[in-house]
C-alpha cells in the first residue's frame, strides 16, 4: 500500500512567474523511506509543504496514509509529524517545556504529555539537557529536540526536511543513527536532502528533483547504474603506469581510465574500499608504491551532470 | 472544546515564557511607568487644567489607553518571531485548532495588559492620580481598556503574520500607534490643533477611549471636543462601537492569513 501518493502537483509564486512544482509525482511505499534529492530551490520543501497540509497547490492531487490532503487536512495532522528545515521549537523554554507543551497540543492530558516528554527526552539523549532553554542547545541538539516533538504521537508517516543541513559531520552521523533506528520502527519517511550520501545511506529509494519535477527515480543502486557509481583513483610515478594498468584491469575485471599528464588512473568499482584494499594490495605485492590512492563517491554535482547534463544550480 | 483547550496551552507557553525571560515582563511596565512619570512632572508643571488634582487627572486615562494601544506592537513582533522560527509551520501541522495559536496569543497579551495596567495604576496613584468615582465604574473603566487593548491585539496579529521582517513589522507597528496616540486628546487639547486634525483627533477611537475613560474615573475631559461632534458626546457608546467594529474586520483577516500563512 502506498503511504504517500502525489499526482501531478503544480505550486506557482509570484502570479505564475515562479514555478516551484512544474507537475511534480511520486510515491511512497508504506514501510519505506523516500530519499527526496535535490538542490536548493528544486522544490523539495514545496513538496513537503503541501503533503504536510501547510500549502495547498494550484493542481494536483496526493494522500497521506490513504486520506486527501486538500479535501480533508485535519485528518492528515492527525498521521504525520514534520520536522522541518530549522528546529521549530520555542528557543526561550526548555526542552522539556517544548514537549510536554506539543503533548498537550496532542490531546495526551497533563500525566501523559509528561511521561512521553520524559520518554521522548531518555531516547534522544537530551535528559540532561531537558531542563535548559533550548537556545542554549547545539545545531544537533535543537535538531533531535526538533525531532523528537515530530513523534509525540507515532506519526503514521513523517516528514523530514532536511534533517542534517547545516549541522557538523559528528552531528549529522547522530541525526542518521536517530533516522535509522526510526525507520527500523517500521515508521514511513519521506526525507529531503541535498546529499547524496544522505539519500544513500538513509533511503530504500531516491527520487532527484530538479526545477520540480522528478527526473529519475530509483534504489541507490539504480542510480547509480545510471551514473557510474564510485570510482577509485590511483595515482603512481611514470615508470608504473604501464604495470599498474594491468594490475588493475585484472583485479577490477575492465579496464581502467589514464589522465596522462597525471599518471593517474581511475576505474569504476561497485565493491567499495575492499576493492580499494584488493588494488592497494595488488600494487604493493608487485613492488609498486602508489603516490595517492582515493576512492570518489558520486556527488549531488555528479547525478545532476549525468542525469541533466548541467551542474546542481543553487539559489 | 479542544479548541478551548488548545487555546489555553498557547496561553500558557506565553505565560511560561513572562518567567522564563522576566525582563519582558519589567520593560513592558517600566515603560509606561516611565510616561507616567515623564508627562506628570514635565507637562504636569505648565498645562494648567482647571481641575481639581491638576494634569495628572487627565493624564493617567490618556496613558493607560496608549499602553494598551502598543498591545498592537507586542502581538505583531511575538508573531513575527514565531513565523520567522518555523514555529507555525509546526503548530500549522498538528492536529489542533486551527486557530488556537493567535487566539491563545492575543489572550496571553490581554493577560500581561492585567499586570502592566495594575502596576500602572499604582505608580499614577503615588504621583497623584484619584479617580472620584466609586469602584465599581473604575473597574469598568479597565474592563474597557482591557478589551481596546484585546481588540488591537488582533490588528496586531495581521500586521505580525503578514510582514516578512522582523523589523517591518516593529516598524509598521510605531507607524500605526504613534499618530494614533498622538493625534488624540490623550495628553494635550486637541483645540490647538489644525482644523482637519482636529477632526481626525475627534473621531480616532484612541479619543474616544480617552475621553470614555475620563468619565468613569470621574474627570471632566477638558482635553476633548470643540466641534460637538457625535463621538466627543457619546464616547462610551462610539468606543464599544469601535472595539466590535475592529474585531469583527481584523479578526476574520487575521485567521484567514494564519491559515494561508505559507512562510
Amino acid at each position: 500500500m502506498k503511504a504517500v501518493t502525489a499526482e501531478h502537483l503544480v505550486k506557482t509564486y509570484d502570479k505564475g512567474k515562479v514555478r516551484a512544482l512544474d507537475n511534480l509525482s511520486l510515491d511512497v511505499e508504506e514501510g519505506t523511506v523516500l530519499g527526496v534529492l535535490g538542490p536548493n530551490g528544486a522544490g523539495k520543501t514545496t513538496t513537503v509543504r503541501i503533503l504536510a497540509t501547510l500549502l495547498r497547490p494550484d493542481s494536483g492531487a496526493a494522500t497521506v496514509a490513504g486520506i486527501d490532503v486538500i479535501k480533508h487536512p485535519d485528518k492528515v495532522r492527525e498521521v504525520i509529524g514534520l520536522s522541518g528545515q530549522y528546529a521549530a521549537v520555542d528557543e526561550i523554554l526548555t526542552g522539556y517545556d517544548n514537549l510536554v507543551m506539543f503533548g498537550k497540543l496532542y490531546h495526551l492530558g497533563n500525566k501523559n504529555a509528561v511521561l512521553r516528554a520524559n520518554e521522548l527526552l531518555e531516547r534522544f539523549s537530551l535528559t540532561d539537557a531537558a531542563k535548559r532553554p533550548i537556545k542554549t542547545y547545539s545545531g544537533g541538539m535543537r535538531r533531535r529536540l526538533d525531532l523528537a516533538a515530530s513523534l509525540i504521537v507515532r506519526p503514521k508517516v513523517l516528514f523530514l526536511d532536511e534533517p542534517t543541513t547545516g549541522l557538523d559531520p559528528r552531528g549529522r552521523l547522530d541525526m542518521w543513527g536517530v533516522i535509522r533506528e526510526l525507520v527500523s520502527d517500521g515508521t514511513t519517511l519521506l526525507l529531503t536532502t541535498q546529499y547524496l550520501e544522505e539519500a544513500d545511506q538513509l533511503a530504500d529509494e531516491i527520487a532527484v528533483i530538479d526545477t520540480g519535477k522528478v527526473i529519475a527515480r530509483g534504489t541507490s543502486n539504480d542510480l547509480k547504474r545510471q551514473i557510474g557509481g564510485e570510482h577509485l583513483e590511483v595515482a603512481v610515478n611514470q615508470v608504473d603506469v604501464a604495470r599498474s594498468m594491468e594490475i588493475i584491469e585484472k583485479i577490477i575485471g575492465s579496464k581502467p581510465k589514464l589522465e596522462e599528464g597525471l599518471n593517474s588512473i581511475s576505474a569504476p568499482v561497485s565493491t567499495g574500499t575492499s576493492a580499494l584494499i584488493e588494488v592497494i594490495n595488488g600494487l604493493t605485492s608487485a613492488g609498486i608504491n602508489p603516490l595517492d590512492v582515493a576512492l570518489k563517491r558520486p556527488s549531488l554535482d555528479d547525478v545532476f551532470l549525468a542525469l541533466t547534463g548541467h551542474k546542481a544550480e543553487g539559489e | 472544546m479542544s479548541a478551548i483547550r488548545d487555546t489555553a496551552v498557547i496561553t500558557q507557553r506565553q505565560l511560561r515564557l513572562l518567567t522564563r525571560v522576566p525582563e519582558v515582563l519589567i520593560f513592558s511596565t517600566i515603560q509606561p511607568v516611565m510616561f507616567v512619570l515623564l508627562f506628570r512632572y514635565v507637562f504636569g508643571g505648565s498645562i494648567n487644567t482647571g481641575q481639581p488634582g491638576g494634569y495628572v487627572q487627565l493624564l493617567m486615562p490618556g496613558i493607560f489607553v496608549q499602553t494598551v494601544a502598543f498591545t498592537l506592537a507586542g502581538t505583531a513582533s511575538g508573531l513575527a518571531e514565531d513565523m520567522k522560527k518555523g514555529l507555525i509551520d509546526r503548530f500549522r501541522s498538528l492536529p489542533i485548532s486551527q486557530s488556537a495559536l493567535v487566539v491563545g496569543r492575543t489572550l496571553g497579551d490581554a493577560l500581561l495588559n492585567v499586570v502592566v495596567l495594575t502596576v500602572m495604576g499604582l505608580a499614577g496613584f503615588l504621583v497623584g492620580w484619584r479617580p472620584s468615582t466609586g469602584g465599581a465604574k473604575i473597574a469598568l473603566g479597565f474592563i474597557f481598556l482591557l478589551f481596546f487593548g484585546y481588540a488591537l491585539s488582533w490588528v496586531g496579529a495581521l500586521v505580525g503574520l503578514s510582514a516578512k521582517d522582523f523589523r517591518v513589522v516593529q516598524n509598521v507597528s510605531f507607524l500605526v500607534t504613534f499618530p494614533l496616540t498622538f493625534l488624540s486628546n490623550a495628553f494635550a487639547p486637541t483645540t490647538g490643533m489644525p482644523k482637519l486634525l482636529q477632526y481626525f483627533a475627534e473621531w480616532n477611537p484612541v479619543s474616544t477611549m480617552v475621553a470614555a475613560c475620563r468619565e468613569l474615573f470621574g474627570v471632566q475631559n477638558v482635553f476633548g471636543a470643540t466641534a460637538g461632534s457625535y463621538p466627543s458626546q457619546h464616547p462610551l457608546i462610539t468606543s464599544i462601537f469601535y472595539i466590535f467594529l475592529i474585531m469583527l474586520v481584523f479578526v476574520p483577516l487575521a485567521l484567514r492569513k494564519y491559515r494561508k500563512s505559507a512562510g
